[in-house]
């Protein structure tokens, strides 16, 4: 079991590091939206720090769902897939290596910018600490749930839209939590009860989602 | 009791069944409906604080009610449709979710109105109304999922899968945006020894919260009615049915 879990790990990254320009679309995409806020909402120090956690969690969150639409795909279109689901290994380790394979390949990218958008944003240092543990404990978290609604609409043609449909009303309590956290953190209050809360969500997910989603990958196989 | 189970499963007999029960549930309907905002409009006592405005809460309430229990209809739909496979549970889930997205708009809409003369403001984020509004979002993807799959019991299998996330995380939503912020007014009925409302003005939002829950029953039993006729055209009863119709 753990050999197979490997396997896929192993395969889904030596995939993602021979296509780097499909991985850096995501971070390229995170880096300009971002950038776009100063230019609509002027360059004055105080506003920016003051919106900064908001708008990079945000531009964080919708970079992970628009790069979430390859996760199953290319093994979706060529049968792949079918063979993993057909295989005598749990199919929810499988998928939860496919996820994490995934995440390492588009979240992590994420986390390793985000310093630099911190400083775009005159984010103050202490925030930036807990924007990095923020972003850990929640893209993640994203990912797994975000599988879940690859997973229903890999074999539709026209599936992006829609994934981001089904899956950013989801996305709220991450969203809320990982954002305030910033923003206590960015005025000097405690964040230790929101970072729980992100690690709860992050366990909730890693438990259930990936059954879900083989559950869903399983309808959507037919 | 499992006869019974399989005998409701069947397509047919729930037809049959939803046929004789629709027209007395919509009469109940009727009359719950008639003396319950005649009692809540006229009889009831106007608020010492709120005036006439607070009538909005007999639509309000039940509304906002009806939006949770219909997606609560659906997930037990979804459930039942993962593990037994029923094709009623399918058609029943497929004609809840646009009734669930009515509620929801009905209560958002109602709630708003109210919320000018007395909050100075039609929207505000506040938790209750941005939960509600999240639930709109969740009956939309739903819907969604559910246009976009062709074949029907595929759709119904991924919507079921849907619904049933949904249900999980309506709660955590529903805590994490009261945790963000709120200023809508605590529940007043569900107070379990002294609820904090005369009785002139519970019992006709008892009344319309029932009233509220048969009309849901009565249009999903002719909704689903309408589904199964879709899904089943082709077997030999559905057939015989629309024979008899043209003679």
């Amino acid at each position: 079991m753990a050999g197979a879990f490997a396997a896929i790990l192993k395969r889904d990254l030596t995939l993602a590091l021979r296509h780097r320009g499909e991985m850096a679309n995501p971070l390229v995409f995170f880096v300009v939206v971002v950038s776009l806020f100063p230019l609509a909402l002027g360059p004055e120090q105080e506003t920016l720090t003051r919106v900064a956690p908001g708008i990079i969690w945000v531009a964080a969150l919708l970079a992970a769902t628009l790069a979430m639409d390859g996760m199953f795909r290319s093994d979706f279109e060529d049968g792949s897939l079918e063979q993993m689901l057909l295989s005598p290994q749990p199919p929810s380790l499988l998928v939860l290596a496919k996820i994490l394979a995934h995440w390492l390949a588009t979240g992590l990218p994420l986390i390793l910018i985000s310093p630099l958008l911190a400083l775009f944003l005159q984010l103050p240092g202490e925030a930036l600490a807990v924007l990095l543990a923020t972003l850990a404990l929640g893209t993640p978290t994203l990912s797994m749930v975000g599988a879940i609604g690859v997973a229903l609409t890999v074999g539709l043609r026209r599936g992006g839209l829609l994934l981001t449909l089904l899956v950013l009303p989801l996305y709220v309590p991450v969203l809320i939590f990982a954002a305030g956290a910033v923003d206590n953190a960015a005025s000097g209050f405690p964040v230790a009860g929101q970072l729980y809360f992100l690690a709860a969500l992050l366990v909730l997910s890693v438990t259930l989602a990936p059954l879900a989603a083989a559950a869903s990958l399983r309808i959507s196989l037919g | 009791m499992f006869l019974w189970f399989h005998k409701l499963g069947s397509p047919k007999n729930f037809y049959r069944l939803s046929q004789v029960l629709t027209p007395w549930l919509g009469a109940v309907t009727a009359l719950l409906l008639v003396v319950g905002l005649y009692w809540g409009l006229v009889i009831a006592p106007p608020d010492y604080q709120q005036g006439d405005s607070y009538r909005i809460m007999f639509i309000h309430v039940p509304a906002a009610w009806m939006s949770l229990f219909v997606y609560m209809v659906m997930a037990t739909a979804a459930a039942i449709v993962l593990i037994w496979r029923m094709k009623v549970a399918e058609a029943v889930m497929r004609a809840s979710a646009p009734l669930g997205a009515s509620f929801t708009f009905l209560a958002l809409v109602t709630g708003s109105l109210w919320g000018k003369p007395m909050w100075g403001t039609y929207w505000v984020w506040d938790a209750r109304l941005t939960s509600e509004l999240i639930l709109l979002f969740l009956y939309l993807g739903f819907i969604a999922l559910e246009n976009a799959i062709e074949d029907r019991r595929t759709a119904a299998r991924a919507g079921a899968v849907l619904a049933l996330v949904g249900v999980v995380n309506v709660p955590i939503i529903h805590y994490s945006v009261e945790w963000w912020s709120t200023l809508h007014q605590g529940p007043t009925v569900t107070k379990i020894d002294a609820p904090s409302i005369t009785l002139n003005m519970l019992l006709p939002l008892l009344i319309m919260a029932l009233a509220f829950t048969l009309y849901y029953a009565t249009v999903v039993l002719m909704r689903t009615r309408c589904e199964i006729l879709e899904a089943e055209a082709s077997s030999s009863w559905v057939r015989e049915l629309a024979d008899k119709r043209e003679h």
